[in-house]
């Protein structure tokens, strides 16, 4: 026996309530932590970002497009490596259209341009053996060769049940019709951060058969020589557009990422008010539970005392009785959390990196849920603390 | 030396605005080695008094000492850590941790002082046994009888080897066989460990069993 196994022994007193209060911090915490990862999967999407590109959107709003004529002008510009172009798609697979995904018709340069942020893991053999482009990837062959081809993301393929060289056909909701595409190549990210839920495919595809011929982009990405010079590169990209139909915004890909998620608008306040509100809940339930409980034990706690237990040490066994079980339950719901919204792969419709819950999300969850114990416990501690004993032992003869 | 010297003592509680006198300058002596049976009717003070002499209550006025020690002046932790020491209290309801072992139960006041785990189980199993119940030592309060409840309880209060043992009615919730072991188990405690006893009961037959038997009423000794 010791103080602490006495506090342990007196958590098991009532087991269900113990095993109640602490399902329900678990579940405030695992709350709280999976919106707070949703804040952190917002910000996660804005470090997919490389310093070394530059994005070019229209200056009124991504989803007005900009002509593909610019791209040979942007090109020009001195301090451009090189420039690439893509679209987003927006289709459905019609036998799940639920499950959505995001797709990006690109060019050929684009993808060479992300070629530092992930592995091609599985590709299909060309048909015709061709002399590569410069700087062209050989596992990339067969898709560069076929007009109707595609690259998904693992977790995509995992996710659809796809297979390497099935032709899958989506529905086209931007640009209505069947869309078959081929399974030429698998991609795998070496940044969690850049997702493997993303199809991409020709931009010509898409030109011929959804804009007829109207070339059309999204945006342009392009590398530069010399990321010192992003900011002197980004206006002279601007202004050489200033006063033409599709004014166009160059800015970091950070900051281009930055305003996407900006216009998720004010749901990370209210995230992070639905989680406080949470917490808060969760510590009212907690408060009572152990009221509750000191009231139960008023008069053990009367002969505690009479026995020679100072205030004090009544007060911490009854802090640290409310802490375990907030403590327990806390980080059971912040470990969980992490572990099922990392582990499941879970993905915010496709336009955002998969779901991640920081460690410093899980740490905040856990700690919270501390703080929470000792609230809930100090006003029961301080009760039990100046309890007279006579009073406790209800007795005046 | 008197194991016990209670001085002018005098309580008083608030009960909303009024004042409720229980105890009206009360002076009394209890020699080390005795066995007092306070007795008088409800209200009287009895429990009062020994709360006092406990120090688990703050006498209005007047001074109250144990052991050469007025613990009318001790405070707080002060006071705990007193108490710990030199009192062994034993309830009419046995007030036993119902989670709790006997053993546990009676190695609760050792909790208190620095000993090791081991030690505080041999001494907390040597007062079980004292009491007859070393065959009990794993079973809870609930798996015990009443008389073997306050015997556990006689244990927890003897454990600490106190200066004075305080009974609060101990046979009041027993039957009269139960009553009767626990009233022997006393007497020999005081005959043959020399414990200083103080016992408040309602029951005359009871009090027969201490060597001087005290009446209360309405605050004052009537003997």
């Amino acid at each position: 026996m010791s103080v602490f196994r006495l506090v342990l022994v007196n958590l098991g007193r009532n087991k269900r309530r113990t095993i109640l209060t602490t399902l329900s911090v678990m579940v405030g915490v695992f709350l709280f932590c999976a919106l707070g990862g949703v804040l952190d999967t917002l910000q996660d999407s804005i470090k997919v970002g490389s310093l070394s590109r530059l994005v070019t959107r229209n200056k009124i709003s991504l989803v007005f497009p900009l002509p593909i004529s610019y791209r040979d002008r942007i090109a020009a510009v001195p301090g451009v490596k090189r420039v690439g172009y893509s679209n987003w798609f927006g289709a459905q697979d019609p036998k799940d259209p639920h499950n959505f995904f995001a797709q990006f018709a690109c060019d050929d340069v684009y993808l060479p341009i992300y070629s530092s942020d992930f592995d091609i893991v599985e590709w299909s053999k060309p048909q015709v053996e061709t002399p590569l482009a410069p700087g062209a990837d050989p596992k990339l062959q067969a898709y560069d060769q076929e007009q109707t081809a595609c690259i998904c993301g693992v977790k995509l393929m995992q996710k659809m049940g796809w297979k390497l060289g099935q032709t899958i056909t989506l529905s086209g909701t931007i640009y209505p019709g069947s869309w078959p595409f081929t399974i030429r190549a698998v991609y795998k990210a070496r940044k969690p951060s850049l997702g493997e839920e993303t199809m991409f495919f020709h931009f010509r595809y898409l030109n011929e058969k959804g804009m007829g011929g109207a070339q059309l982009v999204g945006i342009y990405v392009f590398e530069l020589n010399d990321p010192d010079r992003a900011s002197a590169v980004a206006q002279t990209v601007d202004a050489m557009f200033e006063n033409s139909s599709a004014a166009t915004l160059t800015e970091s890909e950070q900051a281009f990422q930055a305003g996407f998620v900006s216009m998720w608008g004010n749901v990370p306040f209210v995230l992070r008010v639905i989680g406080l509100a949470i917490v808060f809940a969760i510590l009212l339930v907690a408060a009572n539970t152990m009221m509750m409980a000191f009231r139960e034990r008023t008069s053990e706690i009367g002969v505690l005392k009479t026995l020679g237990f100072r205030d004090g040490t009544i007060f911490t066994m009854v802090v640290i009785e409310a802490a375990v079980i907030t403590l327990g339950g806390g980080a059971l719901g912040a470990l969980l959390a992490k572990a099922l919204l990392e582990g499941g792969g879970f993905n915010l419709g496709g336009f955002l990196p998969p779901m991640r819950v920081y460690w410093g999300t899980v740490i905040t969850g856990i700690a919270i849920a501390l703080v929470m114990g000792a609230v809930s416990g100090i006003l029961p501690a301080m009760s039990a603390a100046r309890l007279k004993i006579v009073d406790a032992l209800r007795r005046v003869d | 030396m008197a194991a016990v010297e209670v001085r002018d003592v005098r309580k008083v509680y608030q009960r909303d605005r009024q004042s409720v006198p229980v105890l009206d300058g009360l002076s009394l002596d209890i020699a080390e080695g005795d066995f007092v049976a306070l007795m008088g009717p409800s209200g009287s003070g009895k429990t009062t008094l020994l709360n006092l002499i406990g120090g688990i209550d703050q006498p209005t006025s007047g001074a109250i000492g144990v052991g050469g020690t007025n613990i009318a002046t001790l405070k707080g932790d002060a006071l705990s850590r007193w108490r710990s020491r030199h009192i062994g209290f034993i309830f009419q309801l046995y007030n036993l941790i119902p989670v709790l072992t006997a053993l546990q139960n009676v190695e609760l006041p050792l909790l208190l002082v620095k000993m090791s785990g081991a030690e505080r189980k041999k001494r907390a199993t040597t007062a079980l046994q004292l009491v007859g119940l070393g065959d009990r030592i794993g079973h809870y309060p609930r798996q015990l009888s009443g008389g073997q409840e306050q015997r556990v309880a006689i244990a927890r209060a003897l454990v600490s080897d106190p200066t004075l043992l305080l009974a609060d009615e101990p046979t009041g919730d027993l039957d009269r066989k139960s009553g009767e072991e626990i009233l022997q188990l006393l007497e020999r405690l005081n005959q043959e460990y020399k414990k200083t006893i103080i016992m408040v009961t309602h029951d005359p037959h009871a009090a027969e069993r201490a060597k001087r038997v005290l009446h209360l009423d309405k605050g004052v000794l009537s003997n």
